[in-house]
C-alpha cells in the first residue's frame, strides 16, 4: 500500500503504440508515461500523428497495435470506464450551430449527468470565466470561430475532468481570449494534461514533459520539457532539422 | 438508468428543438409528400382512389417522404462533432440510437398528420378509414423510425450518403411496407373499413418493429467505434 503511495500508477502510459488508417501509418512505435497532475507538450509537424495521438487517449480511436493505459483504464477493453473523466479539446468544437452557445452547455451537461441547478450554476461561472456571458444566447452558427472556441473550452472543462486532452486549444483565440483560457484548461488548473500544439515557445514553460513526432508518427524524443531547449523545441514542431 | 433516461431526453429535446427552429427535415418531408399527391392525381386521372390502390398511392409516398428524414437524421452529429460529443460522455450509446428513432418517428407523425388529411381531401370519399389507419400509421412508423436510424447512422459517414441510404434501407422495409399496405388495403375498401386480416397484418407489423428494435440494440455500439 505504502509502495503504491510512493509510486502512483501514471496517469497515462502507453508502449509500442501504433496505429494505422487503412494503408498509411499515423503513429509507431511510441512509449510514455504521465504521472497524475503533469502535463505533457506533443510537438511535430502536420501530420507526426499528434492529433491522434490525443484521439486514442480519448479512446475515440481503437489502437492498431500496443498497450495505452489511461487512468487506470485499458483501451480499448475498458474505454467505458473512462467516459465522462475525460475533457477533450479537438480541431472540432463538438458544437451544435442551430443552438446556443448555453443550450449546448446545458446539454453536455446533461450527457454527463449534472444536475440542472448545478449545470446551470457552472455554466454561467464558466462562461464568465471566458467572457462569453453576453452572447451565450446566440446560436452557435452565428458567432466567430475565437468565440465557439471559448465555448469548447466551457464544453470541455464543464464536467470536471480529470484529464483534459487539447488539440491547439489557442487556436482562433485572440491575446484577451489565451489568457482567459489559461484560467480554464493551463498547467495551474491543476489537473493532467495532454497538449498538442505548434506554438512550443508559449508551452514548455508551463509543461512538465515533453514529446516530440516526426513524420509518420515516430516519436523522436521524450523528457522533460526542460531539457527541450527553445531552438530544439521550434525545429520540432516544424518538422526543420534542429 | 436515470443518467441513460436524462441522456435519451436531452439528446431528443435537441433535435426536436433544432428541426423547429430550422424545418430541414420537416418542410420538405410534408412538401414532397403533398406534391407526390398532387401528382398522382392528376398522373392517374382518377378522383378517389380505394383499396388496394389507395394503399399503395399512401404508402410509397410516406415512405419516400421519410427517406428525405432518414438522410438528414445524423447528419449534425457528423458535421457538428456530436459523434464525439457523445461517445465521450459515460452513457449508454444506444440511448443515441433510441432518441434518434423517436425523433424519426416524431417527424413521421407530424408528416402524416399534413400529409394523410390531404390524401383523404384528394382520393377518399370520407374520413371513415382515418381511425383505423391511424393504428397502421403508428405501427409502421416505429418500424420506419428504427430501421432508418440505424440505416442513417450507418450512411452518414459516406459521402454517397444520399445515394446509400434508399439503397439499403428499401430492401430493409419491403416486409414492412408489405404488412402496412396489407392491413391498409381493408381499411381503404370504397364501401367504408372492412378489417380482413387486419389483425394479422398488424401483428407483423408488430413483430419487425421488435425484430429490429433488438438488431438495432445489439448493434448500434458496434456502429459507433471508429
Amino acid at each position: 500500500m505504502d509502495e503504491q503511495r510512493a509510486n502512483p500508477a501514471p496517469a497515462i502510459a502507453i508502449a509500442g503504440l501504433r496505429r494505422d488508417y487503412g494503408e498509411r501509418t499515423a503513429l509507431e512505435g511510441l512509449g510514455l508515461e504521465l504521472a497524475a497532475g503533469e502535463s505533457l507538450v506533443v510537438l511535430g509537424p502536420n501530420g507526426s500523428g499528434k492529433s491522434t495521438l490525443l484521439r486514442v487517449l480519448a479512446s475515440l480511436l481503437r489502437p492498431t497495435s500496443g498497450a495505452v493505459r489511461v487512468l487506470g483504464c485499458q483501451l480499448p477493453a475498458d474505454a467505458w470506464r473512462l467516459r465522462g473523466r475525460i475533457g477533450y479539446l479537438g480541431h472540432d468544437p463538438l458544437l451544435y450551430r442551430d443552438l446556443s452557445g448555453r443550450e449546448n452547455l446545458r446539454f453536455q451537461a446533461r450527457l454527463h449527468g449534472l444536475g440542472a441547478t448545478e449545470a446551470d450554476q457552472r455554466i454561467s461561472s464558466l462562461l464568465a470565466a471566458v467572457g462569453m456571458e453576453r452572447r451565450a444566447a446566440d446560436r452557435v452558427g452565428s458567432l466567430s470561430a475565437g468565440m465557439c472556441q471559448r465555448l469548447a473550452i466551457c464544453r470541455c472543462v464543464l464536467h470536471e475532468p480529470e484529464l483534459l486532452l487539447l488539440d491547439e486549444p489557442d487556436s482562433n483565440l485572440d491575446l484577451e481570449g489565451r489568457e482567459l483560457a489559461r484560467t480554464l484548461i493551463g498547467p495551474a488548473a491543476g489537473r493532467t494534461r495532454v497538449l498538442v500544439t505548434h506554438d512550443a515557445e508559449r508551452a514548455l514553460p508551463g509543461a512538465d514533459r515533453a514529446l516530440v513526432l516526426g513524420h509518420g508518427g515516430h516519436p523522436l524524443s521524450e523528457g522533460p520539457a526542460g531539457e527541450l531547449g527553445p531552438e530544439r523545441a521550434r525545429a520540432a514542431s516544424t518538422g526543420a532539422p534542429a | 438508468m436515470t443518467r441513460s433516461r436524462d441522456a435519451f431526453a436531452a439528446i431528443l429535446a435537441k433535435d426536436l428543438r433544432t428541426e423547429l427552429r430550422t424545418l430541414r427535415s420537416l418542410s420538405a418531408m410534408a412538401l414532397f409528400a403533398i406534391t407526390t399527391f398532387v401528382i398522382f392525381r392528376f398522373s392517374l386521372d382518377r378522383t378517389s382512389l380505394s383499396g388496394s390502390l389507395a394503399a399503395g398511392v399512401l404508402w410509397a409516398t410516406l415512405l419516400f417522404a421519410a427517406i428525405l428524414g432518414v438522410n438528414r437524421l445524423f447528419v449534425a452529429e457528423r458535421d457538428e462533432g456530436g459523434f464525439d460529443a457523445i461517445r465521450l460522455a459515460p452513457i449508454d450509446r444506444t440511448v443515441l440510437l433510441a432518441a434518434k428513432a423517436v425523433a424519426l418517428g416524431v417527424y413521421l407523425l407530424v408528416l402524416e398528420a399534413i400529409a394523410v388529411p390531404v390524401f383523404a381531401l384528394f382520393f377518399l370519399g370520407s374520413a371513415a378509414a382515418l381511425p383505423p389507419l391511424l393504428l397502421v400509421l403508428v405501427l409502421a412508423d416505429l418500424g420506419l423510425a428504427l430501421t432508418g436510424a440505424l440505416i442513417s447512422s450507418m450512411a452518414v459517414n459516406s459521402r454517397a450518403r444520399d445515394l446509400l441510404v434508399p439503397l439499403v434501407l428499401l430492401p430493409l422495409v419491403v416486409p414492412l411496407m408489405i404488412a402496412a399496405t396489407g392491413a391498409s388495403e381493408p381499411v381503404l375498401e370504397a364501401g367504408g373499413p372492412a378489417f380482413d386480416r387486419f389483425g394479422t397484418w398488424l401483428a407483423v407489423l408488430g413483430l419487425y418493429d421488435l425484430v429490429f428494435g433488438l438488431i438495432g440494440y445489439a448493434v448500434f455500439d458496434f456502429l459507433l467505434e471508429d
